[in-house]
């Protein structure tokens, strides 16, 4: 796959950069060309935030069977996140030795997503940990 | 219809030709006949190499000699659901008369570990998959809030696989016809949890097809015509986390409301019904969502035996996608020519004391799109 696919989203996937609907003030990741439902009155007028990347954990599972470039993690915690602003956002979950629940606080943490084997290429975003 | 599994002697053209022939010879009708042919079909480019596929039926089932439109319809795994619409409305609309309509998937001719990153281009993969998400995993998490929110357990869960495994074992056609019991579900390895081996429904392969036409014409053709009497299909955010909820799946109420209004009846009218188990959370809120069930009641009533096939409400007579098989693009059709098998009295060791009304649910991803199908006999 190449890779301007990727690096396309790098900024917002670094960061954490999303956008907010002057309209309603719902704040949306990844960030969003309009409101849903606000619609025409949000298009172009759309405000970019950057969020604290701190939430609890929504919903969350064990992945045992993992894709081939996660293969060497496993198992590992993919969870649901929902961000203190209101989104929610898919990511896995590390450092959390004791295991998570529901409603545990946790924040944003830049690490490696995944290496791609054959092309070599490393991808980096966010995870989320345990807070403290 | 083909039979459902690991088939490894069929190619995808064989079992697309296999199924469709299948459905005009139960028809009595010949390739003069057909105005059309609709394939549901979600990724025979990655699973196969070979797109056009709708061609590829066609010719082989000498369609193509007549030169007739064949139309291929991709939503992800309610690709087969979407089509039979389609095929549904060509028909209803009075663009054509006798149109076949097919689903088709071969998915074991890739490695197993290919096969589901295949499966998972219905979810998104930007937002989901690129960052470890598996489609096991996000079904994993419906099931943890249900768990959650409603008390829902992994022996509920096991019980919707234990009455797929039952019915699977009437069905000549099935993939698995072995029995399973509650424990032996509930304590099966995890794949993600809560989600264990006998909570997912297979990798498999298959076809099915059937006739659509006007109801005069299809008078001509049989004496028992099934008739669809509402439909509706619905759309929700492709990613789980942007839902609402994630214990209803909003795309099938928001179908089944649809379908139940265009036939005029309600869920307590219906008395079949074939829905989208991919993964046993997906059987519990399916008959939470189609009105069944209130919400949250989904696993108290499969542990019941509500909805076994001596039950109030046969669910999955067929085997569903857990016993059955789920060769994605066949499923949607696959689950109209049970509900048309029993409606019809066809149905075998598995046949319901003389149902009048059947429903069908099928899901795209997890829930970004869901298609339901309201059909009952005159
Ligand atoms: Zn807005």
């Amino acid at each position: 796959m190449g890779v301007a696919r990727f690096w396309r989203e790098n900024r917002t996937r670094y960061n954490l950069i999303g956008n907010r609907c002057p309209t309603c003030e719902k704040a949306f990741f990844p960030p969003r060309e309009l409101c849903p439902t606000c619609h025409r009155q949000s298009i172009g007028k759309m405000v970019e935030i950057q969020f604290s990347g701190k939430g609890k954990i929504y919903s969350y599972s064990d992945v045992h069977d993992a894709p081939t470039d996660f293969s060497d993690q496993r198992p590992y915690i993919m969870a649901i996140v929902e961000l203190d602003e209101g989104p929610r956002i898919t990511a896995q979950i590390v450092d959390a030795i004791d295991g998570v629940e529901i409603g545990m606080p946790v924040e944003m943490v830049f690490r490696k997503i995944r290496e791609e084997s054959p092309e070599g290429i490393i991808h980096y975003g966010y995870k989320f940990k345990p807070a403290l | 219809m083909t039979p459902f599994g690991e088939l490894w002697d069929r190619s995808l053209r064989t079992l697309g030709i296999e199924a469709g022939l299948n459905a005009m010879v139960d028809a009595g009708i010949t390739s003069e006949e057909v105005d059309a042919l609709y394939v549901g079909n979600m990724s025979s480019g990655r699973f196969t190499n070979q797109e056009h596929i709708s061609a590829v039926i066609a010719d082989h089932t000498g369609l193509s000699a007549r030169n007739l439109p064949a139309i291929r319809v991709e939503a992800g795994e309610a690709s087969g659901a979407v089509a039979f619409r389609d095929a549904y409305l060509s028909v209803a609309s009075e663009v054509y008369d006798i149109v076949v309509v097919g689903g088709a998937e071969k998915m074991t001719d890739v490695s197993d570990a290919m096969a589901h990153e295949i499966f998972a281009t219905s979810v998104d993969q930007q937002w989901e998959v690129f960052l470890g998400a598996t489609v096991p995993s996000l079904y994993a998490m419906m099931a943890r809030r249900h768990m959650h929110e409603y008390g829902t357990t992994k022996e509920q869960l096991a019980s919707v696989a234990v009455n797929a495994h039952k019915n699977g074992s009437k069905n000549p056609n099935a993939q698995f016809k072995n029995q399973i019991s509650v424990e032996a579900a509930a304590k099966a390895g995890m794949v993600a949890s809560p989600l264990g081996m006998l909570d997912c429904a297979p990798i498999s392969d298959g076809a099915a097809a059937l006739v659509l036409a006007p109801l005069d014409i299809a008078k001509r053709m049989t004496d028992h015509p099934v008739v669809i009497a509402g439909s509706g299909v619905a759309t929700d955010t492709i990613s789980l986390h942007h839902r609402e909820s994630l214990t209803t799946m909003r795309s099938t109420s928001v179908a089944a409301d649809l379908a139940y209004r265009r036939s005029g009846m309600t869920p307590e009218h219906v008395d079949i019904a074939e829905v989208h188990d991919n993964f046993t959370i997906s059987g519990i809120m399916a008959v939470e969502d189609l009105g069944f069930v209130e919400k949250g009641q989904g696993g108290p009533a499969f542990e019941s035996g509500k909805f076994d096939i001596e039950g109030d409400l046969p669910v999955n007579t067929s085997g569903g996608l857990k016993a059955q098989g789920q060769p994605l693009g066949a499923i949607g059709i696959a689950q109209v020519v049970e509900v048309t098998r029993q409606l019809r009295g066809d149905a075998g060791d598995r046949q319901v004391d003389s149902p009048q009304v059947g429903l069908t649910q099928c899901v795209g991803g997890t829930g970004g799109t869901s298609v339901v199908h309201v059909m009952k006999v005159i």
